[in-house]
């Protein structure tokens, strides 16, 4: 953590200068429980049409990810691994279940041979399932927003709040910011040709409310709020949990100096990203745009020269035939 | 495992929900941890790459390959044709200057339709130039597009104006759209690369140093490759050395980023764009041979001609085909990614002695 660096202002590079503090989520997955409460809440506040109703049979994820009609997206990650201090290959062929269920519920956890989450013995075909990790993603509003960088309308903009929404009366569905974003969050909704993304209910913001998913989350594990807050708050769970001995939780978007200048949106994993769907080490495309202008002029500029230097070289037809 | 009690006096010792202790009293752990025992699971180095069931990281591009690649073949073939056309208008070659004039302004015309058409709200092309976005190549190609198709169109035009058209007017209005066109026709040319690689797909973004050459290389030959089928064999000596040198750059260009991105040159190699770059390779060469020994023969020198514009067709059409596997497997996206931050970090512990 890299706490006494100056946290850059999307909202006042963007031109706002009403002081407004950055607001953003902090998802902390170590408490979700896959309820997707989110995602209708989402879809009811922003009537975000219904987009397939299919089983995917992955996990109890049907939702299968981000898209132009699904702002928020549970992901379920079923693991052979340990959570915390767990151990996935524990024996249980010497517990007298029977015996277990005489003594009720009471039983103490210290005292209890099996818990809700440790593993029963592997089944035949070796699996011991044990975590089950949840997670609600959404659109990051990155610091640098490759999707606002290489919009061609101006239809997606960075509001007060340091967010990025797309105007819905401007987008032409030229579908240049779906390539763009490093996530694969903002998408063209089929049938109407534009794009749409979480837009952190610009509306709500508007009227001093939370976003409808951090409303509707039973558990606190998405939370809102202005953006310092959240990450001091989110190194000190991260600091809990480590205490706890669940040594692989890590944040994710919290950092100002990552690919995207941090993320608005960020998250405490307990795994790798990619385990999760999300890139490992994201950065905003246009950082390398003026490279790539070089290149180019380079290349136009040889183009002339090179055709100017082979009609030289080859002169008046009359004159020069070979 | 709550540890908040209901009391007469009310909740007692309750917490925030987001404050949970996951993981604390599962199994024997707590205890194992005091003890100094395994409380920490050794962390396994990462062996091979792990995804979310397979599923893309990345959304890729929703654009129709025949609108697109489409307008990436069409937009350098006009681009470099009017180069072609304002050289051979200055060095006596009127056949080929008004052909290759034609042949730009059909190519920028089916252009400006392919983008439209691949607009999710067409009605709405104008608003491609409510602003001007050096940060968006798309609208800096828009503007470009905005001023090149009308000086291409205008060249075409004023050279075959009847004679009701002033005289003056077709003589000096020709000369400074073709030189407009001419010297706009390359920016338009080797823009599509930026378009294409300042996106976050991995065959495109990572190959963003070479693909402006791979472009321009690919433009060149293929108008070349139509002024040798439009012009006659003694006109056309500046656009046979032309498809010469734009193939060789092409495919040198291909090579050295193929050679450049690691393991996303896969996507260059396997599947359609892997059979449309093969086939551009093959094209190319015939197409050049056609170039070379095409001197005396119109018919070899136009057989040539169409195989370099179909080897400039195929190039396209296989970078946008890489371009879409690179962004459909999540494997393009996490293994380049994860060799960065292992260099970032190996490079970090090294510089501070810390992890």
């Amino acid at each position: 953590m890299t706490g006494t660096t100056p946290r850059p202002d999307p909202a006042a590079e963007a031109g706002h200068s009403g002081g407004q503090a950055r607001v953003g989520f902090f998802t902390d997955t170590s408490v979700c429980i896959g309820c997707k409460a989110c995602e209708v809440a989402c879809k009811e506040w922003n009537a975000v049409p219904e987009d397939g109703l299919e089983l995917t049979g992955m996990s109890f994820d049907n939702t299968q990810g981000l898209g132009a009609s699904s702002w928020r997206h549970v992901a379920f990650v079923e693991q052979a691994k340990p959570l915390g201090a767990g151990t996935a290959a524990v024996d249980h062929s010497g517990v007298d279940v029977l015996a277990l269920a005489a003594q009720g519920s009471a039983t103490p956890v210290e005292k209890a041979a099996i818990t809700p989450t440790t593993p029963g013995p592997p089944s035949p075909d070796g699996r011991t399932e044990l975590r089950w990790l949840m997670s609600s993603d959404v659109c990051k509003h990155c610091t640098h927003a490759a999707c606002l960088d290489v919009c061609p309308t101006g239809s997606l903009f960075r509001t007060e709040f340091g967010t990025v929404v797309v105007q819905q009366d401007i987008c032409n569905g030229c579908g240049y910011c779906v390539p763009a974003c490093p996530y694969g969050v903002i998408e063209q909704r089929p049938g109407d040709g534009r794009a749409f993304k979480c837009t952190m209910c610009y509306d709500r913001l508007g009227a001093g409310m939370e976003p409808a998913c951090a409303k509707a989350c039973p558990t606190e594990s998405i939370q809102f709020g202005p953006l310092e807050e959240l990450r001091e708050r989110a190194a000190g769970r991260v600091a809990q949990l480590h205490e706890l001995g669940v040594t692989d939780a890590r944040l994710y978007g919290h950092d100002p100096e990552d690919g995207v200048g941090g993320d608005g949106a960020f998250f405490l994993l307990l795994d790798d990203p990619e385990v999760y769907g999300l890139p490992p080490d994201p950065q905003v495309t246009t950082r390398d745009l003026p490279a790539m202008w070089r290149q180019a002029a380079i290349a136009a500029a040889g183009l002339l020269g090179g055709l100017a230097a082979v009609f030289a070289a080859h002169g008046r037809p009359g004159r020069n035939r070979r | 495992m709550s540890s908040s009690d209901v009391t007469r006096e009310g909740l007692r010792g309750v917490r925030p929900g987001r404050e949970a202790e996951t993981g604390a009293g599962v199994g024997r752990g707590r205890d194992r941890r005091r003890r100094g025992g395994r409380a920490e699971q050794p962390m396994v180095p990462q062996a091979e790459f792990t995804s979310y069931y397979g599923r893309p990281v990345l959304k890729p591009p929703g654009w129709k390959p025949l609108n697109i690649a489409g307008y990436f073949f069409l937009g350098g073939l006009a681009g470099a044709g009017s180069v072609l056309a304002a050289g051979a208008q200055l060095t006596g070659r009127p056949v080929t200057a008004r052909a290759m004039k034609l042949s730009s302004l059909a190519a920028v015309s089916g252009s400006a339709a392919a983008l439209v058409h691949d607009l999710g709200r067409p009605g709405r092309f104008a608003n491609m130039l409510r602003v001007l976005k050096p940060t968006s190549p798309m609208s800096v190609g828009s503007w470009l597009l905005a001023a090149y198709g009308p000086a291409a169109g205008a060249a075409a035009l004023l050279d075959r104006a009847p004679a009701v058209v002033p005289l003056p007017l077709r003589r000096a209005g020709g000369a400074a759209a073709t030189a407009a066109a001419a010297l706009l026709g390359p920016a338009v040319a080797a823009y599509t690369a930026v378009l294409a690689a300042d996106t976050a797909v991995p065959a495109w973004h990572d190959g963003h140093r070479e693909l402006p050459f791979v472009f321009v290389g690919s433009a060149a030959a293929a108008a070349a490759g139509m002024a040798m089928v439009v012009a006659p064999v003694a006109e056309n000596g500046p656009a046979r050395s032309t498809a010469v040198l734009g193939a060789a750059v092409e495919n040198a260009a291909t090579a050295l980023l193929e050679h450049r991105i690691g393991v996303v040159a896969e996507t260059y190699r396997q599947g359609t764009a892997g059979r449309l770059m093969r086939a551009s390779q093959v094209l190319s060469a015939v197409g050049a041979a056609g170039a070379l020994f095409g001197g005396r023969s119109r018919a070899v020198s136009a057989a040539g001609g169409v195989a370099l514009l179909a080897a400039s067709a195929c190039t396209r059409f296989g970078v946008f085909h890489a371009g879409l596997e690179s962004a459909k497997d999540p494997k393009y996206t996490v293994l380049p990614q994860r060799e960065r931050l292992g260099r970032r970090r190996a490079g970090q512990s090294g510089a501070r002695g810390r992890v």
